[in-house]
C-alpha cells in the first residue's frame, strides 16, 4: 500500500503522517512536492497539517491553487482515498473537495490539547476498522478550526450521512463543554458525497504510538489499509 | 570630527570613539560609525560580561561545541548531537509584545538550524509585573500569542517553559527563548568565511528599515519614551522562515558550503564580520546587490538593518550552481552579493564605491573589554535580615490550608494550561511528557533515547542573594531534568540583569556568574552558549537580577520517562533528601504576609549531585512510578502537584515539624511551605521499597517514607499535627482555573 503525503512548503506535520505510514504501519509512503503533478502511483493521499503556503490570507485558500492539486482532484474523482488532516482539511474545504470553512476558534485562540471524537459513520475507507460509536482520544491543534456552514448544507450533511467525527466527552456524548472551536453540529470530521474523500482537525498521526500518549489515530490509519486491501468502500485499488 | 551628539545617538562614549580611531588610523564615516555602534554594543559585544563570563566551565567529554559559535553542542549518542540554545527579546517584546516575542523564537530557532541541526523543540522563561496589575494582562496575552503565532507555524513544538510574576518585571518584561534541534554530529556546520574568492550569498527575506539599531535599543534602559522606539521592532515572517529552515537544511545536506550565519542582531554587518573574523579572512560585499523591501536605502540602513528571515552564506567554489538551486525550489533566489577575500577586511560598496572598510576582528575580537567596577548594592543588608516572629508574626497568617491554596492558586505557582494550550506542543509526534507535568522529554526517533530539558530561574532569590539564586537555578533545571529520568549533560544560560554602569548590578552580575560556574562544575553541566541581556530598566528601576538557566539530559530508554504524577492508590510516597524550613525568599512568605525577605535556601552542591544521580538511578532501574521536586510553594505545594491530572488520586503525608520561629503557626508554615534545596518527591510500589531506601542510604541522600496515595483528600501532618486537610478537587480547581478565571475576569 502506498501513501502518497502532499509537501507544500508550509507542511509542517507532513514528516508526522508519513512517520506513522511509513514507521508505524510499515507501509510504503512518499512525498509529493506540491509542485509535482504526478500523485507517484499512491493509493492513498495524505493532505498533511501545517500552514500550507503561510497561510496569511486564509487558512488552505493559495494551496488550491498548487499544481499538484489538480492530480488530486483528478484522483478524488476517480473514488481514490483522500485524507486531509487539520491544515490539510482546510485546503480540502478550500478546493471545494468538500463543502463548509473554517473560521477562528470560538475563543480566538489557538488549541492544543487532546478531545475526545466520535464515530459517526464507518462507511468511509478512513473508519472502515472503527466501532460505530466508538470514542478516539486524539489531540488537535489549530486556530481556525471552527466548522462553519450554512443550515441548509449542515441539513444536507446529516442527511447524507457525511458528518464522520463529532466532537464529545469521553463517555462520547455531544456537549457543549467538549467542543473546542465551536464548530457547528460539533463536526470534527466530514466526508464528500461519495465517502472517498476525509477530512477532521483532530490529528490520528499523533495518536499512533503509546510512548505519545495515545493510539487511538491507529485505526484510522489502519482502515484505509484494510480498505485497500479489501477493495472495500473505494473504487479503485 | 564626528558631533558628541552623533555619537550619542549612537551609543558610543566618547573613548570607544578614540578607540574606533586607532583602530582604523583615521576617522570613521557615519557607515562605518554605524556598523561600530552596533557591533560594539552591549548586545552584540558583551563588553561589560565578557570577563566574567570567561570563568565558566564550558568543556566536557559530551561538548562538542561549546560558545562562541551559534550555538552549542553536544553529543548524545548514536552519531547524533544535540544543539541548543537561549536567548533574550525582552527589550523587543515589552515595546511591542506579539512581534517581539515571535521574532524571538525566530531568532533562537535560526540559531539552531544555522548549524545544521533540524529544529524539534522549544521552550520559553517569562516574566511579568504582577498578573493583576495594569497592562500586565495585555502583555502576557501579546507574548504568548507572538510566540505561539511564529513557533506553531513554523512547525516546531513548544513542549516546556516557566512564568513568574513579580512587580519588579512591571517595566520590563523578560522573554527568554530556548530551542534544541538535532544534528549528526559529523554535520555539525559553522559561521566561518574563507576560501579566497568563495562566493558570499545572500537568502531570504529583503531588507527593509526595520530593526536598524535594534541591538543598540537593546543596550540601553527604557523611560517614558520607550513607545516611540517602535519602528526598531521588527516584524517576523514564520512562513519565509520555514522555507529558509527547509532550504538551508537542504543545502546542508549537498555538502557545498563553507559557512553560513543569520542576520540576528545588527543584520549584515554582524553576520559578515563575523563569519569573516572566525575565518581570519576579508569579507567584500556590495550592498546595491543586497534585496530591497524599500527604495531609496542607503548603506548605512541597509549594513544596519535587522530585518528578520535573512541569511548569510558562502559556498564553496563550483559548487554555486548547486546552491542557487536547492533554494530555488522553495522560491528563494539566493543572491550573490560578494566574496571572500585575503585581507581580514570588511569591505562595504555601494555599486563599486567603498562606503566602509573595517578590519573584520576590530569590529568583533577587539571591542572594548570592561571590567566594571562592583560594589553590594545598599539594599541587601536590610532584606536579607529575616526576623520571621517579628516580620511575619505581626498579624495571624492564613490557615495552612488557607495558605496551600492561595499558593496554588498564585499564578506562579498556579497551572499555565491557558498558556501552553496554545502552543503546539505535539507537532513533529515526538513529545513523550506533555507541558505541566515536569521536565520537556521528546524521544529521538530512530533510537531508544529520549531528551529531557527544563528551563529554571528564580529572581527573588537572586534579588536576595544572586550567588545563591544562580546555583540554586542550575540546581533546580538539573533536578528537573534528572525528575524526568535523564541525565543532565549541559546547560545554557539567559542573564536577565539591569544597567552594568552601575556597581551594584555589575556585583550582581559577577555574584551570579560565579553561582553558575560553581553549581555548573559541581553538577558536571558545562556551559555551551547563552545569552546576556543587560540594561533591564525602566526608569532607572531594575528587575530582579535574573539568570535563566536551560539544562539538557538524557534518557537512555524513552520509555523510562517519569512525571510528577501520582499512577495509582496505594504506592508509597518517600522523600528524598532533607526539609530544614527554610522560609527566606519563598512564595510562602510574598503570598501570605507580602513579604521578600530573608535569604534564599542553602544549597549543598555535593548534595544535590548526589540526589539527582539517585534519582536517576532509581527511574532507570524503573523503581519510582514519578518524581516532583520541591521548588515554589516547598513540599505541600509539591505533593499537592503529584495529585492533580491524575483523575484524583490523593495523598496522606506525615511530615517532620521544625522550629524556626517562636510562632507554632509559622513552624507549621516552614514545615510546609519552606523552600529547602535538593528534595524530590517519590512514590514506589511496597514490593520496591526497600530496595529504594537501601539504593538512597548507599548513596548517602536522606530518605524516609512520609506516606502513601489513594483516597481523594490531600492530608498532611506536621509534627504530628494535622495541617492540610482539603479535597484534591477542590484544590486542584483553584490551582488549575486561576489563570484562566483571571482572563475571563479581565474579559467581562
Amino acid at each position: 500500500m502506498k501513501f502518497a503525503v502532499i509537501v507544500f512548503p508550509g507542511s509542517n506535520c507532513d514528516h508526522d503522517a508519513f512517520h506513522a505510514a511509513k514507521d508505524v504501519l510499515g507501509q510504503d509512503a512518499e512525498y509529493v512536492w506540491h509542485k509535482d503533478e504526478d500523485l507517484k502511483g499512491a493509493d492513498v493521499v495524505i493532505l498533511p497539517g501545517g500552514f500550507a503556503h503561510g497561510d496569511y490570507l486564509r487558512t488552505g485558500a493559495m494551496a488550491r491553487f498548487s499544481p499538484i492539486m489538480r492530480e488530486v482532484q483528478r484522483f478524488a474523482a476517480d473514488g481514490g482515498p483522500v485524507l486531509g488532516i487539520c491544515n490539510g482539511f482546510q485546503v480540502l474545504l478550500e478546493a471545494g473537495l468538500l463543502p463548509g470553512a473554517m473560521l477562528r476558534n470560538r475563543d480566538l485562540k489557538f488549541h492544543c490539547e487532546h478531545v475526545h471524537i466520535r464515530v459517526e459513520q464507518t462507511d468511509t475507507p478512513f473508519t472502515l476498522a472503527c466501532r460505530p460509536g466508538q470514542v478516539l482520544r486524539i489531540p488537535i491543534a489549530h486556530g481556525e478550526g471552527n466548522y462553519f456552514a450554512d443550515p441548509a448544507v449542515i441539513a444536507r450533511l446529516e442527511a447524507n450521512r457525511q458528518i464522520i467525527f463529532r466532537y464529545t466527552d469521553a463517555a462520547g456524548r455531544v456537549i457543549d463543554a467538549a467542543n473546542p472551536n465551536g464548530s457547528a453540529a460539533a463536526i470534527a470530521g466530514l466526508c464528500n458525497e461519495a465517502r472517498n474523500v476525509v477530512g477532521l482537525m483532530p490529528h490520528p498521526e499523533r495518536a499512533c504510538e503509546s510512548v505519545l500518549g495515545s493510539t487511538d489515530g491507529r485505526v484510522i490509519f489502519e482502515s484505509v489499509v484494510q480498505s485497500l486491501k479489501s477493495g472495500t468502500l473505494v473504487a479503485r485499488a | 570630527m564626528i558631533a558628541q551628539s552623533v555619537l550619542e545617538r549612537h551609543g558610543l562614549k566618547p573613548d570607544e570613539y578614540e578607540r574606533i580611531v586607532t583602530l582604523l588610523g583615521r576617522e570613521p564615516n557615519l557607515t562605518e560609525l554605524g556598523m561600530f555602534s552596533v557591533m560594539w554594543s552591549e548586545h552584540c559585544s558583551y563588553k561589560s560580561s565578557r570577563v566574567h563570563l570567561k570563568t565558566l566551565p564550558t568543556e566536557g567529554p559530551q561538548v562538542l561545541q561549546g560558545p562562541g559559535e551559534n550555538a552549542g553542542a553536544i553529543d548524545i549518542g548514536d552519531g547524533l548531537a544535540a544543539v541548543f540554545k537561549i536567548e533574550s527579546h525582552n527589550h523587543p517584546s515589552f515595546i511591542e509584545p506579539y512581534q517581539g516575542a515571535a521574532t524571538g523564537v525566530g531568532g533562537i530557532i535560526r540559531d539552531i538550524f544555522t548549524m545544521g541541526a533540524r529544529p524539534i523543540a522549544l521552550m520559553n522563561s517569562l516574566r511579568f509585573g504582577d498578573l493583576d496589575a495594569p497592562g500586565t494582562p495585555r502583555l502576557l496575552e501579546g507574548v504568548v500569542s507572538g510566540i505561539a503565532g511564529y513557533g506553531n507555524s513554523i512547525g516546531i513544538p513548544t513542549i516546556a517553559g516557566e512564568i513568574a510574576f513579580e512587580s519588579a518585571y512591571a517595566g520590563n518584561p523578560l522573554v527568554n527563548v530556548f530551542c534544541l534541534g538535532i544534528a549528526k554530529a559529523s554535520d555539525i556546520i559553522k559561521g566561518v568565511a574563507s576560501g579566497v574568492g568563495n562566493a558570499v550569498y545572500y537568502v531570504g527575506a529583503k531588507t527593509g528599515r526595520d530593526g536598524i539599531h535594534g541591538a543598540t535599543m537593546a543596550s540601553a534602559e527604557f523611560d517614558d519614551k520607550s513607545a516611540e522606539k517602535r519602528p526598531a521592532v521588527q516584524v517576523g515572517d514564520p512562513f519565509m522562515e520555514k522555507l529558509l529552515l527547509e532550504a538551508c537544511l537542504e543545502v546542508m545536506q549537498t555538502d557545498a558550503l563553507i559557512g553560513i550565519q543569520d542576520m540576528g542582531a545588527a543584520g549584515l554587518t554582524c553576520s559578515t564580520s563575523e563569519m569573516g573574523s572566525r575565518g581570519g579572512a576579508g569579507v567584500e560585499v556590495d550592498v546595491a546587490l543586497v534585496p530591497q523591501r524599500e527604495t531609496g536605502m542607503t548603506p548605512y540602513e541597509i549594513m544596519l538593518s535587522e530585518s528578520q528571515e535573512r541569511m548569510l552564506l558562502v559556498a564553496k567554489r563550483g559548487r554555486e550552481a548547486e546552491v542557487e538551486r536547492a533554494f530555488e525550489k522553495w522560491d528563494l533566489h539566493a543572491v550573490r552579493i560578494g566574496e571572500v577575500t585575503s585581507d581580514g577586511l570588511l569591505r562595504v560598496k555601494a555599486n563599486g564605491t567603498v562606503v566602509a572598510e573595517i578590519p573584520n576582528r576590530a569590529l568583533t575580537d577587539e571591542a572594548p573589554v570592561y571590567r566594571r567596577p562592583t560594589a553590594p548594592p545598599e539594599y541587601l543588608a536590610d532584606v536579607q535580615r529575616l526576623d520571621l516572629d517579628a516580620d511575619a508574626g505581626r498579624r495571624p497568617g492564613p490557615t495552612a490550608n488557607g495558605a496551600l491554596l492561595a499558593l496554588l492558586g498564585s499564578p506562579t505557582i498556579a497551572s499555565k494550561r491557558w498558556v501552553y494550550q496554545q502552543y503546539d506542543h505535539m507537532v513533529r509526534t515526538n513529545t513523550v511528557v506533555l507541558p505541566g507535568l515536569g521536565a520537556g522529554v521528546v524521544r529521538i526517533k530512530g533510537t531508544d533515547r529520549a531528551l529531557a530539558m527544563a528551563v529554571d530561574g528564580n529572581g527573588r532569590y537572586c534579588y536576595l542573594d544572586p550567588y545563591r539564586g544562580a546555583m540554586l537555578a542550575v540546581a533546580e533545571a538539573a533536578r528537573n531534568v534528572a525528575c524526568a529520568g535523564a541525565r543532565p549533560l549541559a546547560a545554557t544560560n539567559c542573564l536577565n540583569f539591569g544597567n552594568p554602569e552601575r556597581p551594584a548590578i555589575m556585583w550582581q552580575f559577577a555574584k551570579a556568574v560565579e553561582g553558575i560556574g560553581a553549581a555548573c562544575r559541581a553538577l558536571a553541566v558545562p556551559i555551551t552558549g547563552g545569552n546576556v541581556s543587560l540594561y533591564n530598566e525602566t526608569d532607572g528601576r531594575a528587575i530582579y537580577p535574573t539568570p535563566v538557566i536551560g539544562i539538557v539530559g538524557l534518557l537512555e530508554h524513552a520509555d523510562r520517562v517519569v512525571t510528577r504524577l501520582f499512577q495509582r492508590a496505594g504506592d508509597v510516597i518517600v522523600l528524598l533528601g532533607e526539609g530544614r524550613g527554610e522560609l527566606g525568599g519563598s512564595e510562602y512568605l510574598k503570598v501570605a504576609h507580602g513579604l521578600v525577605r530573608g535569604v534564599p535556601p542553602a544549597l549543598d552542591l555535593e548534595a544535590e549531585h548526589a540526589l539527582q544521580m539517585l534519582v536517576l538511578d532509581l527511574a532507570e532501574a524503573r523503581l519510582i512510578r514519578s518524581a516532583n521536586d520541591c521548588s515554589d510553594g516547598g513540599l505541600a505545594a509539591a505533593l499537592a502537584e503529584c495529585c492533580f491530572d491524575t483523575r484524583g488520586i490523593g495523598a496522606e503525608a506525615s511530615i517532620d515539624g521544625v522550629e524556626v520561629a517562636r510562632d507554632p503557626a509559622l513552624n507549621l508554615a516552614a514545615a510546609l511551605f519552606g523552600e529547602s534545596a535538593s528534595r524530590v518527591i517519590v512514590s514506589v510500589t511496597t514490593d520496591v521499597l526497600t530496595d529504594v531506601l537501601a539504593r538512597a542510604a548507599k548513596s548517602g541522600v536522606p530518605a524516609r517514607v512520609i506516606g502513601q496515595t489513594g483516597g481523594n483528600m490531600l492530608h498532611i501532618a506536621a509534627g504530628g499535627r494535622t495541617a492540610i486537610d482539603i479535597a484534591v478537587d477542590d484544590a486542584e480547581r483553584i490551582w488549575g482555573s486561576a489563570m484562566t478565571r483571571y482572563f475571563r475576569k479581565q474579559a467581562a
